[in-house]
């Protein structure tokens, strides 16, 4: 009866064993949880069209690889409010068995959840904040900060801008750390690549009127005027260098703007502005036929952000499959041994402080008359390669990189 | 401003405090504990709020500037000074508590509207502080303020021990709340509301009670704030943002003005829609709370607490 | 030539654009003065109106072709006609309670406006192109002068100064002065107050509304463009003191030229400066510059 009842449990024990090498899938389900501003200030280039990026991947993921598991989606506004957001993900880590938090517009709000998602032991996934604390003084090892960040933005444009010819430089920057650290980034490669700062003025932030602010960048003679601001605060100031003839005289350059903004300033205001991105619809094939898809569902183009979120998604099931597992830092090594090829990036990596590296375009905004049709906003001028693109890893202050 | 009534104070019989001490004691047990220490913090905030509006009269649309200082203030104590969390508590009450007497000097020479928007011009005022000086983080908030130990000796990173000094907390600012209330000074306080022109023939020196209730509910919206702060282990300018003033307003009134429990119940109804329709109705929160907003000041000013009060009394009458 | 260490072309056109957004601060804080002295209603929700002012212009031209100066005429009255409403479905509840009650229903409102329009059109704005005749700018020796700018400080003026006049001078207008002094008299003269009111509020409104089709073609036609506005426009009504129609309009004007030019000696200030006055004035002249002790 007792040697019965043993072979029974072992038996059992056994068949445990065998299905767990597969079934090291938490209720053999990946649950990703997509965390945005869906309502606030960040919903156009982040939003409800991440969260149509992610459930593509997620049905790309499952036509292409016929994975075991089950993969599920479950999706947030978190206001970017810091507090409902790191709340949110500590409920979706402890009892929605929820695997990977990602998206993340907002660096407030960022930097609070990859704090709560390490604690847990799961991966996070940034694809729409910008700040470069992510990825130096506040990294860790299970967060992967996607698509861009502030320094590749600035970096990109005022040093292709700089060697272009645009020898000096205005900025106008919008008074808080960040703008700050703009100007700061941007001033350097300024400098470094043979141009010169003349001056800069803050304006307060936000502001809707930036006449006087730029009439001091006029009398500045600077031939590049810098915008170190984002969302409103640069449509409205390049709007209003336009009324008052600044434009095209001196020329703007934008060191955080997405096609979004673009979009809703139209070609006439934004015209033959420089500006660096991730990511643009129209640069070949690959990328037209994945936005049709996106612009099918959501009715714009896609944003790098978007785009980007695909991407990081995608890249993060297929290493869940590779590795049997969803265990964070199983997944985390994997993802990182793998390069990452898709229409996004090209041979992307990701590194030791989390930073995900491919390149970055400089592009300028096409002229009205020159634009062909719908979303046909951008000249690409070059492309920035991955290595020059973002922060070196020699000048990292993350703790995680070895030197 | 004429709140409901004097007949609909709250008259909460001890056994109705005792019962709902005992439920804060075992809840964590069956709630999620972050959440339920959410609701604790707004709902310290708005009784804080309910002081100054409910029993003093004065509507202060400028209440996040209080609770977001407190909140960068004992961050900044905990995280880069190193103090103990209850150091830390302490200290950003009192620099509300500063705070609410440089506001409330200057508030005061002004009542009803003008009251209001004077509060709310001074909060901004501290809202573009928070978001240049560099020591708050900007944008970026506050972050990885640690939780400590309290005294030095009780580890807070367990959810559930920070569950109880978030609920002690709540109960020491809820006590302090309601002895104002039924003091001589709270009295006054009334009286001022109901009739000021009366209470200044009846001698009272009207300007100095209304500042003190000011400062006190500056005060205790800091401790609020602050524990906030620990709870989750950051302060960002959402706090400080006058939306967040307006929250509490809409906590208060949903909850029931004036009533003394009103408070509580509106910042828990309000912080789980917020948690619910996160998920849910995605961009249509903002509409949400607008129209609840609206509902709350057409159709019942009394609010949660205040309607139910009236039902039990018409129910006693009838 | 320098003042203050600042050439003197820069610290003219720093004037000049103070001038301009003095121009919208006077227009609105019209709007909530006039609101006030008949409804004792601050209107929170006159952000959110001035944005829907520039939202239905913009509306109008993308759908269907309506041009700038219908939409100058055409915005402020549907804007104001949606105030009406309100006024008679809403806030005409709300008279015999405290006026704070007032306060808290139009923040509410202010919220649902911001939110629906958030929810339609996105929140990076759209842009509305300057109306063909008020294009380019003029060249005034020390600075460019965009001829819209020059247009929206005539048209806000204008309208500033005819309110005045039509509430100062006109029989009209000394009903609604006597209906803020004393309404039962003036309804025991057999004028319609409740009306009168009606008007009122949609009058203000529509003045929001008007704003914000001026400022469609120099701002983004974005959701929030009223809602950081407004706090500022608060300010002024507080320096103002609300006693006066003239003060409001004023102050306005006044505290735009002063942020003009913290603008240019001491830019990190200018987002307060307004603030700042405020304290000021409240500790010297606590009923504000123009205002009655009350």
């Amino acid at each position: 009866m007792h040697k019965k009842l043993l072979t029974a449990a072992c038996t059992a024990a056994l068949a445990l064993m065998a299905g767990g090498a597969q079934a090291q899938i938490s209720g053999n389900v990946v649950k990703v949880g997509v965390l945005t501003d869906m309502s606030g200030t960040y919903s156009d280039l982040a939003g409800q069209g991440t969260v149509v990026a992610t459930q593509m991947a997620i049905d790309d993921f499952v036509a292409q690889e016929k994975p075991a598991f089950k993969v599920e989606m479950v999706s947030a506004d978190h206001q970017n409010k810091a507090d409902i957001s790191s709340n949110k993900a500590r409920e979706w880590f402890e009892r929605e068995g929820v695997d990977v938090a990602t998206e993340l517009v907002t660096t407030s709000t960022a930097l609070a959840v990859m704090k709560v998602a390490k604690e847990m032991n799961r991966v996070t996934l940034m694809s729409g904040p910008g700040s470069t604390a992510i990825t130096n003084e506040q990294c860790n090892d299970l967060t992967v900060h996607y698509t861009y960040d502030t320094y590749a933005m600035a970096n990109g444009t005022a040093r292709a801008v700089t060697k272009q010819g645009g020898k000096t430089w205005f900025f106008l920057t919008a008074d808080y750390a960040f703008g700050h650290s703009l100007e700061k980034d941007s001033s350097a490669v300024v400098t470094a690549s043979g141009g010169k700062v003349l001056g800069s003025v803050r304006h307060p932030f936000p502001a809707s009127d930036f006449s006087s602010f730029l009439l001091q960048a006029q009398a500045s003679g600077a031939q590049i005027i810098g915008l170190a601001n984002a969302g409103a605060d640069t449509t409205n100031a390049i709007k209003q260098a336009a009324e008052f003839g600044i434009t095209p005289k001196q020329q703007l350059a934008g060191l955080l703007m997405f096609i979004s903004d673009v979009h809703s300033l139209g070609l006439k205001n934004a015209q033959s502005m420089y500006l660096t991105t991730g990511f643009y619809w129209d640069l070949n094939d690959e990328t037209r036929a994945w936005s049709k898809r996106f612009f099918d569902k959501q009715k714009r183009m896609p944003t790098m952000v978007q785009a980007g979120q695909y991407s990081s998604v995608l890249h993060y099931l297929k290493a869940v499959k590779a590795a049997g597992t969803d265990e964070a830092q199983k997944v985390m090594a994997q993802m990182k041994k793998t390069p990452i090829n898709d229409f996004f990036a090209k041979n992307g990596q990701i590194r030791d402080d989390g930073r995900m590296v491919h390149d970055m375009y400089l592009v300028q905004v096409k002229k009205p008359e020159e634009s062909k049709y719908p979303w046909d906003y951008y000249h690409v001028r070059q492309t920035i390669p991955a290595a020059e693109a973002f922060q070196p890893l020699s000048e990292s202050r993350c703790p995680l990189v070895k030197k | 401003m004429t709140i409901n009534n004097n007949g609909m104070f709250v008259r909460a019989t001890p056994l109705l405090f005792g019962a709902l001490f005992v439920i804060g004691l075992v809840a964590p047990f069956a709630v999620y504990p972050t959440f339920l220490m959410k609701i604790l913090c707004f709902g310290l905030f708005a009784c804080a709020f309910n002081l100054l509006l409910g029993f003093a009269g004065l509507l202060s649309f400028g209440h996040a500037a209080f609770l977001g200082t407190a909140g960068y203030i004992c961050g900044m104590l905990v995280r880069d000074l190193g103090v103990t969390p209850e150091v830390g508590i302490l200290g950003g009450t009192l620099a509300a508590a500063i705070l609410g007497w440089v506001f409330g000097v200057l508030a005061i020479r002004r009542s009803g509207i003008y009251f209001a928007m004077i509060t709310l011009a001074l909060a901004q005022m501290v809202f573009f502080f928070a978001l240049q000086w560099k020591a708050t983080g900007g944008e970026d908030g506050l972050q990885g303020v640690p939780r400590g130990h309290l005294f030095g000796l009780i580890d807070l990173s367990n959810n559930i021990a920070m569950y109880y000094l978030v609920f002690a907390v709540f109960c020491v600012g809820f006590f302090i709340i309601h002895r104002t209330i039924h003091s001589p000074f709270g009295q006054i306080l009334k009286a001022i509301r109901e009739n000021e022109p009366r209470a200044v023939s009846l001698g009272y020196d009207v300007a100095k009670y209304k500042l003190l209730a000011f400062v006190l509910s500056a005060a205790l919206a800091g401790m609020a704030g602050a524990t906030k702060t620990l709870v989750f282990q950051l302060a960002s300018l959402t706090d400080v943002h006058w939306h967040m003033s307006g929250e509490v307003v809409l906590m208060t009134l949903l909850g029931g003005l004036g009533t003394i429990l009103g408070p509580l119940v509106g910042a828990g109804v309000i912080v789980s829609l917020q948690s619910e329709l996160a998920d849910k109705v995605g961009s249509w929160v903002t509409v949400i709370m607008g129209v609840i907003f609206v509902l709350c000041v057409l159709l019942f000013r009394r609010g949660i607490v205040g309607e139910l009060q009236a039902l039990i009394k018409r129910a006693g009458i009838n | 030539m320098e003042i203050f260490g600042v050439p003197s072309a820069l610290f003219g056109s720093q004037l000049l654009i103070g001038l301009i957004n003095g121009s919208f601060y006077a227009i609105l804080s019209l709007g909530l003065a006039i609101i006030f002295g008949l409804l004792n209603i601050i209107n929170f929700a006159h952000g959110a109106q001035y944005m829907m002012g520039a939202f239905v212009a913009w509306i109008a031209l993308t759908k269907f072709g309506v041009n700038y100066w219908a939409a100058l005429l055409l915005s402020p009255l549907l804007v104001g006609a949606l105030g009406v409403l309100l006024e008679r479905t809403m806030l005409r509840k709300l008279y015999k309670l405290d006026h704070l009650y007032g306060l808290l229903l139009t923040f509410g409102l202010a919220l649902i406006f911001e939110g629906i329009f958030r929810d339609q059109y996105g929140i990076s704005g759209q842009s509305y192109e300057v109306p063909e005749l008020l294009q380019g700018g003029v060249n005034l020796g020390f600075m460019f002068m965009p001829i819209y700018r020059g247009w929206v400080v005539v048209a806000a003026l204008a309208v500033c100064f005819g309110t005045w006049f039509m509430i100062e001078k006109t029989k009209l207008g000394a009903y609604l002065r006597a209906g803020t002094e004393n309404p039962q008299i003036v309804q025991a003269l057999g004028i319609n107050v409740p009306l009168l009111i009606t008007f009122t509020y949609g009058y203000g409104v529509a003045l929001a509304a008007f704003a914000g089709v001026l400022a469609a073609p120099v701002y983004q036609v974005n959701p929030q463009m009223g809602s950081n506005l407004i706090i500022v426009v608060f300010a002024v009504v507080v320096i103002g003191g609300m006693g006066s129609i003239m003060g409001s309009i004023l102050t306005g004007l006044g505290l735009g030229l002063i942020e003009g030019l913290t603008r240019v000696f001491y830019p990190p200030a200018s987002a307060v400066v307004v603030f700042f006055i405020m304290v000021i004035v409240l500790l010297v002249r606590p009923a504000g510059l123009f205002g009655k002790t009350a």
